[in-house]
């Protein structure tokens, strides 16, 4: 091969699925929020582990950058180990673990508690772009209402969980507003994160492979989590310290240890809770189920 | 009575490629009238309802509504938003099947409020109580509030998804059929709420049924429908009480008396 085509299949994808795809990306963050239909490739791995995020990965990343690749907040998890080798394999990237370094990070349900800085790029895998899905079936309509803007239906959601429980039950895949303009799905991140989303100086981009959209928030944009005037939007975290960090304003799993009902709190950000700890990422884990 | 009719249909007609669906149909609806469109199953009045409520592209004609800010518009010269907007705030639209215009998967309350919020409705608090006022009025108690109408009878589910239209205090009302699949004695009282609303804030209306008692009960006036065609037009008593198309007198000797 001569240098010129080496870089021909860079990442995995090829560069007219890339062209494609950057395309949506630029779509995106021209109208912040909306959802931009592509042509999704098949990936290999399966729907729900995060080909939407892949193939959003893979059209951004160049040779320099250090990717990170979190699942529900962890390095060390199964998703997040075989995305990374996958990227480690098809683009000799290098990977870390430590936020600060990462200049792509590719993320499902979580957004890292070290805060993001001007030329990070986060990734979300979406299972279902449509905040409107569950309310109403029809795609036609839910796209008609996204471009008349009426999005009253989101509130009858929120009306709903104050009336049968007291408060805005609603945890993960809150609903915000973007950019005054469109209602978005966040993905399934905890509603603690949502504020981290207000004004984020990183690009946010959310790809959703099975369901072929894209969509995007440019960095400094307003995302507003939707609410009542009088049941506000709280975001909402375990009222606990980190077990092992001991920090109290981070977003905390609950992990059961043992069969007698043994239970602690721990960080969900993995790299935050060991570089609390002053502890490099291998040295950090959960004593193993002792099994009878 | 004001000078301009509130809402006014010019000579619409609307074809399914070679079959007709409605001709030549024209009429005008006054302020706090109601207007019965009585005729046989595919007589066309469905469609002639349909596109009135903007719900359906007529082949020709026009569709004039006297709007609150801008006078008298024709609907289909609208923006799509704003034709929507109309149709969620300004007009009503009560469908035979509650279940066509219900969410059989939200509360009550959630269903009363649902317009509320679309027009920009952010207090909850307010939402609760303006539901609760409209579960009031049509006779709904107030500790349903946060049953699904999938618990309704079907009475119930109608009157809701009359509560539902009202609660943005609609100018014109839409009826396809209100009270059909109803039993007669429930039909009874959803008449009896229908006429006390419709007098009690002033409505316009517009019902299609096939059934003469509502429209004897309920109708200022009366279309006359067959084919596609209007046989004939007149007042409510004047139609039902003396018929002069052939068609019409047919239509009044079918019914049965009891």
């Amino acid at each position: 091969m001569s240098d010129s085509t080496q870089h021909y299949n860079f990442a995995y994808l090829d560069e007219q699925t890339k062209r494609m795809i950057r395309r949506a990306i630029l779509k995106g963050l021209a109208v912040p929020g909306y959802q931009v239909p592509f042509a999704s490739r098949e990936m290999p791995m399966p729907y729900g582990w995060g080909t939407g995020g892949v193939q959003v990965s893979a059209a951004c990343m160049v040779p320099d950058d250090v990717v990170k690749i979190i699942d529900q907040g962890a390095d060390d998890t199964t998703n997040a180990v075989s995305i990374r080798k996958f990227f480690e394999r098809t683009a000799q990237v290098a990977t870390t673990e430590h936020t600060r370094e990462a200049t792509l990070i590719q993320t499902r349900h979580r957004i890292p508690e070290h805060p993001l800085v001007e030329g990070q790029i986060l990734v979300y895998q979406v299972p279902i772009p449509e905040p409107l899905r569950f309310l109403e079936p029809s795609e036609v309509e839910t796209r008609k209402m996204h471009a008349l803007s009426e999005y009253g239906l989101m509130h009858v959601k929120l009306y709903e969980d104050i009336s049968q429980n007291g408060e805005i039950a609603t945890a993960y895949a809150y609903p915000a507003l973007v950019n005054h303009r469109h209602v978005f799905d966040p993905s399934p991140i905890p509603k603690f994160d949502n504020p981290k989303l207000n004004h984020s100086p990183a690009i946010q981009l959310f790809g959703a492979g099975r369901e072929q959209r894209i969509y995007a928030i440019p960095p400094y944009t307003t995302v507003k989590s939707l609410d009542f005037d009088d049941y506000p939007f709280v975001p909402g975290r375990a009222n606990q310290v980190c077990e092992l960090c001991g920090a109290d304003n981070s977003y905390l799993d609950e992990v059961i240890v043992d069969d007698e009902g043994g239970r602690m709190f721990v960080c969900s950000d993995t790299d935050f809770c060991a570089s609390r700890q002053g502890l490099q990422f291998s040295q950090f884990s959960v004593a193993p189920v002792e099994r009878a | 009575m004001s000078s301009v009719p509130l809402f006014s249909v010019q000579s619409l007609s609307k074809n399914y490629g070679p079959q007709l669906g409605c001709a030549e149909v024209s009429f005008d609806l006054w302020p706090g009238e109601v207007l019965g469109i009585v005729g046989e199953s595919g007589s066309g009045k469905s469609t002639l309802l349909k596109c009135a409520a903007g719900q359906l592209l007529p082949s020709s004609g026009q569709v004039v509504y006297n709007t609150k800010e801008y006078g008298q518009r024709e609907i289909f010269e609208m923006a799509e938003a704003e034709r929507r907007l109309l149709s969620r705030t300004d007009w009503a639209f009560v469908h035979q099947n509650p279940r066509d215009g219900l969410r059989l998967n939200v509360s009550a309350g959630g269903n009363v409020g649902e317009r509320l919020m679309a027009i920009g409705g952010r207090h909850y608090g307010d939402l609760r109580s303006a539901a609760i006022d409209w579960l009031e009025r049509v006779e709904i108690n107030e500790t349903r509030i946060d049953d699904r109408p999938s618990t309704f009878s079907g009475g119930m589910q109608q009157r809701l998804q009359i509560a539902r239209n009202l609660v943005t205090n609609p100018r014109l009302i839409f009826m396809d059929e209100p009270t059909g699949g109803l039993d007669v004695s429930v039909q009874a009282r959803l008449l009896d709420l229908l006429r006390s609303l419709v007098r009690e804030l002033g409505l316009s209306a517009i019902i299609v049924t096939h059934d003469l008692a509502v429209v004897r009960l309920l109708a200022d006036r009366l279309i006359v429908m067959k084919d596609g065609r209007v046989v004939e037009t007149g007042l409510t008593d004047q139609v039902l009480d003396d018929p002069q198309h052939s068609y019409s007198q047919l239509l009044v000797s079918s019914v049965l008396m009891p």
